[in-house]
């Protein structure tokens, strides 16, 4: 390549020019490049050092500590607890069978538990530490601590875990927490890496499931250095996590536990309703199981036994169990038809016993009949024919509006496991859900609470409330989050016309307190805390007419399945209402001879706020009730902390 | 100065020629291999397999290599720059269309007998290329646009298809080389101003498109430069990499840990410890003493090239010279200030220390143009 020469010397020169400007800012980068490594390398090289030095840097989670849950008083629901635990760290055992049976000899070790550790030992990596015994004894702990020497690899670990005191008294309401499983996983969009530690409690059922948001809380980390076995030497950072929310519940611990005891024996649920602002103080269903059996994993044997338990243990019938409302529903009825001016408050409607509506009979449960019945009589003594009379009138799209003002059919948003909406029927609902016009017969069957009519418990508490305050009280669990207040469920005026509202509550106080009343046996006699209430029993099956003409087969000579439900709702005071109480025993028979009996002793605990006075109760009734307080005390010890308080 | 005819009489011939070659340059790039051997060695727990055996086995093919391009004269490598160039640019769309996939990329094209990086290779094509180039341009033009465009247009077709496979690291590499290539040729300040501020530019458009749908990088480049600024926020996720290195390096203090004796490269604390991260395993082991030193080699290597280019009078034999020792350079000071947390991890290895063919192939044929222009220059 020839080329003139003077632009080749210039081009050369400009060459020469920049190569040595570019060397220059390499000079530069290179320089910047040492003096980095000079920093790192000499001035922090200590700091560095420390890192690596001899030790690994492990980081770890923090698991939070879980909100815990109280009672309205304090009193603790949900705890946490320290468990002890042995775990075995394979790396450093050596031989791990040897280490295990001299492991055995110091402790007891469960066979189904050594099985699964040993698997783990065998499948999982080296330096995990594998859990041989979960929930030792602190003397069982130090045994193995006081023989480390002879046990290389096993190490005592302390770690927090649920407990419930009250065992199976929350079990339906608070529910309880367990290991988090593969569902759980699958369950969330993008799992924590906190619920990949192992043995990590999740909330399952109920409250602990509903709001385990807030009660979880949120990890920390630590970084550690380990030494070549795994073993954590020091903590080198730690940045915490954020604890759980401690809850507070509206529920009164020492009702509560009544409330399971009193239902004891019996396929049972109670809701107790504060008034006023709708708190609900317990919420029982029966029978309960112990909540702590399922913290750790409840055992096949014992999950299959409350699976097959007739009594169905498992569902909470307080919020989740919908049932025909029977004749407490009357007042449903009642008020729809008096609001649509349909029948007057003394104005009479003779009832012979039954009534024929296009071609079909219905009857009254009195198989004579009442003769002449007003609202007043009606209720109290429970007739059935004027409430047919009042549904023909008034129709069923207005008992289903007022049903739901009073809060039947309506899904409260509270935080248990599904809580039930249960169902105010429509002629539209049957068209769509049943595909079948709405009869007449079916009006008439809903006016006493049979038939479409579904309520749970909670929801005939909440009608209770509203019956005796006029208000749209709505039923509140959770107190206060981490000590801030929660909005109550006092509520607005329903709206409706105060004096029906006077005579249908004096009727309920009759049904209590007169002597013609469904449930004048389960009276209160104390003047300061007279209840009213409504008895209900609603049917399960048919009853055909021909056994009606031999006479209707009584409750006690059916199988238990078929007998009839039996219900009660009532307030109490009657002049200042300050509680309302639902409740419902499955298959119990008569509502007056078995749900009110209940209802009057948990009313009266709740407005005495403990064992009520003898002479609170009818004179028959004393020696039951007191034999059945001491039978109470002996079988229900007051929680420690109460007796220290009391003391 | 006066002008000396460019006559093939002039230059050596024959056997004659290794006479001629930069010795200095060749013991250099040995005793950097050698290291890298020693290294290799280290990291595999003292043993020749799988590393450092491979290793020494490909230098030597690749020292053979740069001899042959050394023997051959200069101009013939500028005569067939532009069909070089071509070659690896449809090797790039090859990979594109046929490549083999590896580490969620796609870079690889199955030869049989070994696997080609063509990206490693249009390294230096590109160089070659923009060589040849302006030693072609009249001076006269070097600074008009339209003959500037050119240039440019070279540099991004291959920048953009290995930024598709995606490949970061090289892609900034190529383009880094390319502006220094113009720079060196004596194109104006003023473009170069212009480009910085548009850098400045781009840079915060990249920003501020994060997350919308004209997003400018992938998600895993994003998280990068998060990594990159903030490592410590995530030090088990994406930010282990950096802190595990900068412990390493920094735990090595003046004079190392000794031989084979790096906790953090022993432990596999270190990831890709063989390959990008190697020179934080030679910094644990022999300190700052030791990392200096290999600084040092580097720095020797790089004034070697710009003195043999500085006394080159041929015009494209100065800027090929300085082009392979820029693309040496920033192989080295991109890998270096990567594991030292001074730029975001882009995967640049450490030449002639990094286990890996491809790279090391190329900056030996590299060299061997650097040795050819040394022995073939005007006399």
């Amino acid at each position: 390549m020839r080329r003139p020469g003077r632009e080749n010397t210039e081009s050369q020169r400009r060459i020469t020019r920049r190569g040595l400007i570019l060397g220059g800012l390499q000079t530069g980068v290179l320089g910047v490049l040492a003096l980095r490594m000079r920093f790192m390398q000499v001035e922090q090289a200590d700091q560095f050092r420390l890192l690596a030095d001899e030790n690994r840097i492990n980081i770890q989670l923090i698991p939070p500590t879980r909100g815990r849950i109280f009672d309205r008083n304090g009193a603790i629901i949900a705890d946490n607890v320290p468990s002890y635990r042995i775990t075995i760290v394979r790396e450093q055992a050596g031989d791990v069978d040897s280490v295990i049976t001299r492991l055995a000899q110091l402790i007891e070790l469960d066979p189904d538990e050594l099985e699964r550790a040993r698997r783990d030992l065998r499948e999982l990596r080296g330096d995990t530490p594998v859990t041989v015994a979960d929930r030792v004894s602190w003397s069982a702990l130090s045994r193995v601590a006081v023989n480390a020497p002879a046990l290389p690899g096993v190490l005592p670990e302390v770690g927090l875990s649920r407990r419930y005191p009250a065992k199976g008294d929350y079990a339906h309401v608070i529910g309880y927490v367990g290991p988090v499983s593969e569902r759980d996983l699958e369950n969330t969009d993008a799992p924590e890496q906190l619920l990949r530690l192992p043995r990590f409690q999740i909330g399952k059922i109920g409250l602990e499931a509903q709001r385990e948001n807030l009660l979880r809380g949120s990890a920390g980390t630590r970084q550690v250095e380990v030494n070549a076995a795994g073993r954590v030497m020091r903590e080198l950072d730690r940045q915490e996590g954020q604890p759980g929310a401690d809850l507070q519940t509206t529920l009164d611990n020492s009702l509560q536990g009544y409330c399971s005891a009193r239902l004891d024996g019996e396929s049972a649920a109670v809701v107790v309703l504060d008034c006023d602002n709708g708190d609900i103080l317990a919420c029982a269903s029966s029978p309960s199981y112990d909540a702590n059996l399922f913290v750790r994993g409840i055992s096949s044997t014992d999950y299959r036994a409350l699976l097959e338990n007739p009594y169905r243990p498992l569902p909470n019938k307080a919020v989740q169990g919908i049932y025909p409302p029977g004749s407490t529903f009357k007042m449903v009825t009642a008020l729809a038809a008096l609001e649509d001016g349909k029948i007057g408050l003394d104005e009479t409607v003779y009832c012979p016993g039954h009534l024929t509506v296009s071609g079909r009979r219905f009857h009254c449960w009195k198989r004579g009949g009442h003769g002449n019945m007003d609202l007043h009589r009606s209720l109290r003594e429970s007739c059935d024919i004027y409430y047919y009379e009042l549904a023909l009138r008034t129709g069923i799209e207005r008992i289903s509006a007022m049903a739901e003002r009073l809060g039947l059919g309506v899904q409260f948003d509270l935080p248990m496991t599904s809580v039930a909406k249960g169902l105010a029927p429509t002629k539209e609902w049957k068209l769509s859900n049943r595909g079948e016009p709405w009869v007449v017969g079916d009006s008439v069957n809903a006016a006493i609470g049979q038939g479409f009519v579904l309520a749970s418990p909670l929801q005939l508490a909440v009608m209770t409330a509203r019956l005796a305050t006029s208000r749209s009280v709505t039923p509140r669990l959770i107190k206060s989050v981490d000590g801030v207040e929660q909005p109550t469920g006092h509520g607005e005026d329903l709206g409706l016309n105060e004096n029906m509202l006077r005579e249908i509550r004096n009727a309920m106080f009759a049904v209590s307190n007169s002597n013609r009343g469904t449930a004048y046996n389960s009276r209160i006699v104390e003047d300061a805390f007279r209840m009213a209430g409504k008895t209900g029993t609603s049917q399960v099956r048919n009853i055909t007419a021909t056994e009606r003409a031999g006479g209707v087969i009584s409750n006690k000579n059916l199988p238990r399945e078929q007998r009839d439900h039996a219900l009660f709702v009532n307030f109490a005071p009657f002049d200042t209402p300050r509680i309302a109480v639902a409740v419902v025993v499955e298959h119990g028979g008569g509502g007056s001879t078995a749900a009110a009996p209940i209802a009057r002793d948990i009313t009266l605990q709740a407005l005495y706020n403990g064992d009520p006075p003898l002479e609170a109760y009818p004179t028959a009734d004393r020696p039951a009730v007191k034999a059945r307080q001491e039978q109470f005390r002996r079988t229900r010890p007051l929680p420690d902390a109460e007796a220290k308080d009391r003391a | 100065m006066s002008y000396l005819e460019y006559t093939v009489k002039s230059t050596p011939t024959g056997p004659g020629k290794i006479l001629y070659l930069n010795w200095p340059l060749i013991i250099l790039l040995c005793a950097v291999a050698g290291i890298g051997t020693l290294m290799l060695y280290s990291v595999a727990g003292g043993s020749m397999s799988p590393w450092a055996e491979p290793h020494m086995k490909r230098f030597a093919l690749a020292l053979a290599g740069m001899f042959v391009v050394a023997m051959v004269p200069i101009w013939f490598w500028r005569n067939i720059s532009l069909l070089a160039y071509l070659v690896s640019l449809a090797l790039l769309v090859a990979v594109a269309l046929v490549g083999i996939e590896g580490k969620g990329a796609q870079r690889w094209i199955d030869l049989g007998f070994m696997r080609l990086q063509p990206s490693e290779l249009v390294k230096i094509t590109l160089v070659m290329l923009l060589a040849a180039y302006y030693d072609w341009l009249p001076m006269s033009r070097v600074s008009r646009p339209f003959w500037v465009l050119i240039p440019v247009a070279l540099i991004l077709a291959p920048v953009a298809l290995v930024l598709k496979q995606p490949d970061l690291g090289t892609s900034i590499l190529l383009l880094a080389a390319g502006g220094v290539m113009m720079f060196l040729a004596g194109v104006h300040w003023a473009y170069f101003a212009t480009v910085i501020l548009a850098m400045a530019g781009g840079v915060f458009a990249v920003i501020k498109s994060r997350g919308t749908d004209w997003q400018l990088l992938e998600n895993y480049q994003y998280r990068r430069i998060d990594t990159f600024l903030n490592p410590e926020n995530d030090p088990l996720g994406a930010g282990y990499h950096i802190t595990q290195s900068k412990i390493a390096l920094g735990s090595g203090g003046w004079t190392g840990r000794g031989f084979m004796q790096g906790t953090q490269s022993r432990l596999n604390f270190l990831p890709e410890k063989h390959t990008d991260f190697i020179f934080v395993t030679l910094a644990e082991e022999f300190g700052f003493v030791g990392a200096v030193s290999i600084l040092g080699l580097y720095a020797l290597i790089l004034v070697f090239c710009i003195a043999a280019a500085l006394s080159n009078r041929d015009r494209f034999s100065s800027l090929l010279i300085l082009g392979v020792a820029v693309t040496f350079f920033l192989f080295f000071a991109v890998n270096m200030a990567m594991v030292m947390g001074l730029m975001p991890v882009v995967g640049v290895p450490l030449p002639l220390i990094s286990y890996g063919g491809s790279a090391m192939l190329v900056l030996m044929v590299g060299f061997g143009l650097v040795q050819s222009a040394h022995i073939h220059k005007p006399r």
